[in-house]
């Protein structure tokens, strides 16, 4: 577990989302999936950011590498605007900002040799052919399959081995940072392991910053230096993972840390929510968690909370921030 | 996750060697090809295979099919088997170099459309939408006949009417893969848009695209004979099969004078449409295993 000691400042933050906005649908019907996300991934530093179905995770991890327009915001990449992705090239000084998808089996282009797909990272960013190939090569190492699987085809590897050629093949960009949208999640359980210990290796080693986008709040914990935990497009508590794990503040970071099974088989369901999740078409008023929340007040239906520090983390959440407010004053 | 898979994997056959392989497993693309080559071998020997020169006319006019001319002869005394044979020389080069010019044009229209989106995709689309609002003979008839009656104008016209099946094809393609996550992981890597058109996306629209050829392919030796037929196409004394079974339809007591050219016509469109159906069950992923195994 790295979990234990929060990141030390002296780390660059190499990612910086400000008030990220990220809306879908045209005039007149459009959704805010992500509104005003703050959030920053240092070198070295694992992200966590969980959520429920829906709650603008993966948006806000697309947004973050320039795959979805930014309706309000920015977002900053070694202190440079990431650009979203036109029709032209994208600028190489993107290229260290790196994605790796959900699905391996459709982010690796069926008909082209794993060693082709691999050398792109290279070759994409002026090397020659020659380099890309004895790069391809090396990676697949590093992750784990044999040189020889260069001249493979997707198809005929598993899931699991098919994740770790899609990790070597952003790796083969150098990236100082990378978004990974559920990455183990379409993965049996052996390779669920294989590529979160890949994941962390990689980090840890090369001192490389992660945002891991997941639903899997036991792999977060095992993974994630700090957790970012998302509601209806807003984060609504961000901390280190041993802060939110055990002594998680809002009550929706609380219900959903309570939700998670045990191994003792106490797997408590006791915070019971009422209701779904709103539909962020038309969020409701004030705190948006508001309906569902067990310690609802008064004040939660008309003001919209801010993120304010409460024991030690960020909390968006009126009802603890007041007896943080009142011990300042 | 071992070693051992990965080597086994590596001998497996790449999709040019099981396309090759897969008439074999399927007798009716076996027939369609036996067709097909027995024709191109007729077109490409026909001076000799033939037994007397197609624009002759020294024989007695409307003879039955005899010893001396298996398939008879026809209004002015041409051998029918001669002319027959001669006319593979005209229906077939002239049905592949339509296919590929639709092809070519529709696929780049469609590309271009799918790449660019916006106005660019709109003005191709309701270009390609005109086309369609015809029935494919008639338009090809009226572009016929206004360019003069001509095989070149002919073949001209046929293009015209199929170029828009294949830009919608291709366009809709394009958008699918566009969008798809290996396209979008070589646009983070720094690939452009449209060099992910050419190296991720092309070969996987390839496959729909090479079916709708094939099977295009008898489409167009009939819309060609059509035109012919009608008077639009070949001029005589070409030895054109459509033209042929025109003059046969003016003489429909002699029967040889049309049934021969029109069994070409018969035999060689059903050889393509065996042979592009089968194409399509294998490169299709769904039906592909089951050719396989």
């Amino acid at each position: 577990m790295t979990g234990a000691t929060p990141v030390p400042a002296a780390e660059p933050t190499l990612l910086e989302l400000t008030g990220v906005a990220v809306e879908y649908g045209r005039r007149g019907a459009r959704v805010r999936a992500v509104d005003g996300v703050d959030l920053t991934v240092a070198a070295g530093e694992v992200v966590g950011l969980v959520g429920e179905s829906g709650c603008g995770k993966s948006s806000l991890g697309r947004a973050a590498v320039g795959l979805e327009p930014l309706a309000a915001g920015s977002a900053r990449f070694l202190g440079e605007p990431v650009t979203t992705i036109g029709r032209g090239a994208r600028p190489g000084r993107l290229r260290r900002l790196q994605m790796v998808f959900q699905d391996p089996y459709s982010s690796l282009n069926p008909r082209r040799t794993v060693g082709d797909l691999v050398a792109d990272g290279v070759t994409l960013g002026g090397g020659s052919r020659a380099e890309g190939r004895t790069r391809a090569a090396a990676l697949l190492e590093r992750v784990g399959l044999p040189a020889s699987a260069t001249g493979a085809y997707p198809h005929e590897f598993s899931g699991g081995q098919l994740q770790r050629i899609a990790i070597a093949r952003t790796l083969a960009a150098d990236p100082l940072c990378f978004v990974a949208d559920e990455p183990i999640s379409a993965l049996d359980a052996s390779a669920q392991a294989t590529v979160a210990n890949l994941l962390s290796g990689l980090v840890r080693d090369s001192g490389i910053g992660l945002l891991l986008v997941s639903h899997d709040l036991s792999v977060v914990r095992q993974v994630a230096d700090r957790v970012a935990v998302m509601y209806l497009g807003r984060v609504v508590e961000v901390g280190t993972t041993e802060q939110v794990w055990s002594r998680p503040q809002h009550p929706y970071t609380q219900a959903l840390v309570a939700a998670i099974p045990r191994p003792d088989g106490g797997g408590v369901l006791p915070a019971d929510l009422p209701g779904d999740v709103p539909d962020p078409a038309d969020p409701p008023s004030g705190c948006r968690f508001h309906p569902r929340c067990p310690i609802v007040e008064d004040s939660c239906r008309t003001t919209d909370p801010r993120p304010e520090t409460v024991a030690g983390r960020q909390v968006a959440c009126v009802v603890r921030a007041a007896p943080a407010a009142r011990a300042d004053a | 996750m071992s070693a051992g898979s990965v080597q086994a994997a590596t001998v497996t056959t790449p999709d040019v060697a099981r396309a090759a392989r897969a008439p074999w497993r399927s007798p009716l693309a076996l027939v369609g090809l036996t067709i097909i080559v027995g024709w191109l071998v007729l077109a490409v020997l026909a001076p000799w295979a033939a037994p007397s020169d197609p624009l002759a006319q020294d024989a007695a006019i409307l003879q039955a099919p005899s010893g001396a001319h298996w398939f008879g002869t026809d209004e002015l005394g041409r051998d029918v088997l001669s002319r027959v044979v001669h006319g593979a020389r005209i229906s077939l080069p002239l049905a592949f170099v339509l296919v590929a010019a639709s092809t070519l044009i529709g696929s780049v229209v469609g590309a271009v459309a799918g790449f660019f989106g916006r106005w660019v995709d709109s003005v191709a689309m309701r270009l390609a939408d005109l086309v369609f609002a015809f029935p494919g003979i008639i338009l090809a008839l009226a572009i016929a006949a206004a360019l003069g009656p001509q095989l070149r104008n002919a073949v001209i016209a046929v293009v015209i009417v199929s170029w828009p099946g294949y830009a919608r094809l291709v366009r809709s393609l394009v958008l699918a893969a566009r969008t798809s996550q290996y396209v979008v992981s070589s646009r983070l890597l720094g690939a452009s848009g449209l060099r992910t058109l050419f190296v991720d996306v092309r070969p996987n629209i390839a496959g729909p695209v090479l079916v709708m050829s094939a099977l295009d392919i008898g489409n167009a030796v009939l819309l060609l004979s059509g035109l012919s037929f009608l008077g639009l196409g070949a001029q005589p004394p070409t030895p054109e099969w459509g033209a042929m079974v025109a003059a046969g339809s003016q003489n429909f007591d002699r029967w040889w004078v049309g049934l021969f050219p029109g069994l070409a016509i018969l035999t060689v469109v059903l050889a393509f449409n065996f042979v592009g159906d089968t194409l399509r069950d294998v490169l299709d992923p769904r039906t592909a295993r089951a050719l396989r195994e």
